[in-house]
Parts: C-alpha cells; sequence; structure tokens
C-alpha cells in the first residue's frame, strides 16, 4: 500500500522533502516502517528519538498502518 | 479555552484576557522568550514549525489534563507562535485562572512543561555560524 508521510524539523531537512510517498507492506507496523524508513535513510537513526503519529496522536510501534491513516515522523519536540 | 498557533506576533494582553475570569481571583501566566544564548553560543533568531493539526490536537489534551488535575480552572488560554523569531520575541504564552493562586501556579507551570515534551513543534537555533534543530541528536 502507498503512505503518504508528513515530515518536519530534521526529519523533513534530512529526506529533502516535506511528504514522504513510501509503499508499504500491507498493514506495516511502525516499528517497520521505522526500520524501513532507517535503511533507505541512514541519518534517521542518528536522533536523540523518532516517533511516528498516526492520526494526530502518537503510536505504538505494534501499531498497524493503513493506508488513509494521517501519518507524520515527529523527531524530538523542541516548543516552547 | 482559547488554543492557538499563530504566524503573528502574540498579544500578550489579550491572552491574558481570555484567561481571565469572573470567577478567578488568580491569573498565572508563562510567558516564553526568545533569548540571544544556548550553550555557550551566541543565537541569532529561531525558527519554529508544528504539525498544525497535531500540535494542537495535543496542546486541547494537555489543557484537559490539566483541568482534571485542577478543576477548579476556570480558564486555560495557550497561544505558540511559529515562523522566524528575533531576540526578545514572544514565543508561547500560557495562562490560566483560578480561583486562588496556588493551583495557578501548579497548572501553569505543568501546562508548559508538558507543552515542552509532547506538543509537536520544533525549533531550530540560527547562530553566526551555522544552526541547529534544538534536541534532534544526543
Amino acid at each position: 500500500m502507498n503512505l503518504s508521510i508528513a515530515l518536519f524539523g530534521i526529519t523533513r531537512e534530512i529526506v529533502g522533502s516535506s511528504v514522504l510517498q513510501l509503499d508499504v507492506p500491507e498493514g506495516q507496523s511502525v516499528d517497520g516502517l521505522l526500520t524501513q524508513l532507517r535503511q533507505h535513510y541512514p541519518a534517521l537513526g542518528q536522533l536523540s528519538s523518532l516517533a511516528v503519529a498516526v492520526n494526530n496522536e502518537y503510536a505504538e510501534p505494534t501499531d498497524r498502518l493503513h493506508e488513509r491513516d494521517d501519518v507524520a515522523l515527529i523527531p524530538p519536540v523542541s516548543g516552547g | 479555552m482559547l488554543i492557538q498557533l499563530t504566524d503573528q506576533p502574540i498579544d500578550v494582553a489579550a491572552v491574558l484576557q481570555a484567561a481571565q475570569a469572573d470567577g478567578a481571583g488568580a491569573v498565572n501566566a508563562f510567558i516564553g522568550t526568545i533569548r540571544n544564548q544556548s550553550t555557550g553560543r551566541r543565537v541569532v533568531r529561531l525558527h519554529y514549525e508544528a504539525y498544525d493539526q497535531m500540535a494542537l490536537h495535543q496542546l486541547r489534551r494537555v489543557a484537559e489534563q490539566a483541568v482534571e488535575k485542577w478543576p477548579m480552572l476556570q480558564q486555560v488560554a495557550v497561544v505558540h507562535r511559529k515562523g522566524t523569531l528575533e531576540i526578545g520575541d514572544v514565543a508561547v504564552v500560557v495562562a490560566v485562572s483560578t480561583p486562588h493562586r496556588a493551583e495557578s501556579f501548579a497548572a501553569c507551570q505543568f501546562i508548559i512543561d508538558t507543552l515542552k515534551q509532547v506538543v509537536p513543534i520544533w525549533k531550530k537555533e540560527e547562530y553566526e555560524d551555522g544552526s541547529v534543530w534544538v534536541a534532534a541528536h544526543p
């Protein structure tokens, strides 16, 4: 299935785009997605942390992704 | 409840006004401003960006958690800036109101502390000789 992943901050700079279209296995887990992304973009593995947001919530590693989910990478936040 | 992201200068007085409530004897505010140095380096300016839809959702949740912890909260107002900010600019205002002052200090601190941990907003510090996304790397 095709996932559209929103990118912000340093992840946007690493990937070089604010949206990443990625073909992933049906029902891919959050953890599986991160592994897949770190293979494509090793610099993502250098970050202090990297979370995945699904539909505006922080996802668990075992959560499954669906094609219509709002998916985003969340590098370490630094608001305030 | 006022929860907002803006790319315009924050009107601090308006945020305080939004926190005012007739049943409140205390309005407590935290104002986060841009300082001119970070870990010994001279900061020239900052760039903020947010994942707007999630940031607003998470901010509302933080405000709701505060109301659960301090049911006497009368009003909660949180406004966070986006875009390029210069030294001295206001980056965030949190304002709460309660009948008495003690809970207003605690609730205000809880909201800004939790915001910094969970709300998807990022800042890039620009120095005279480069720039860094804050907290991105160990």
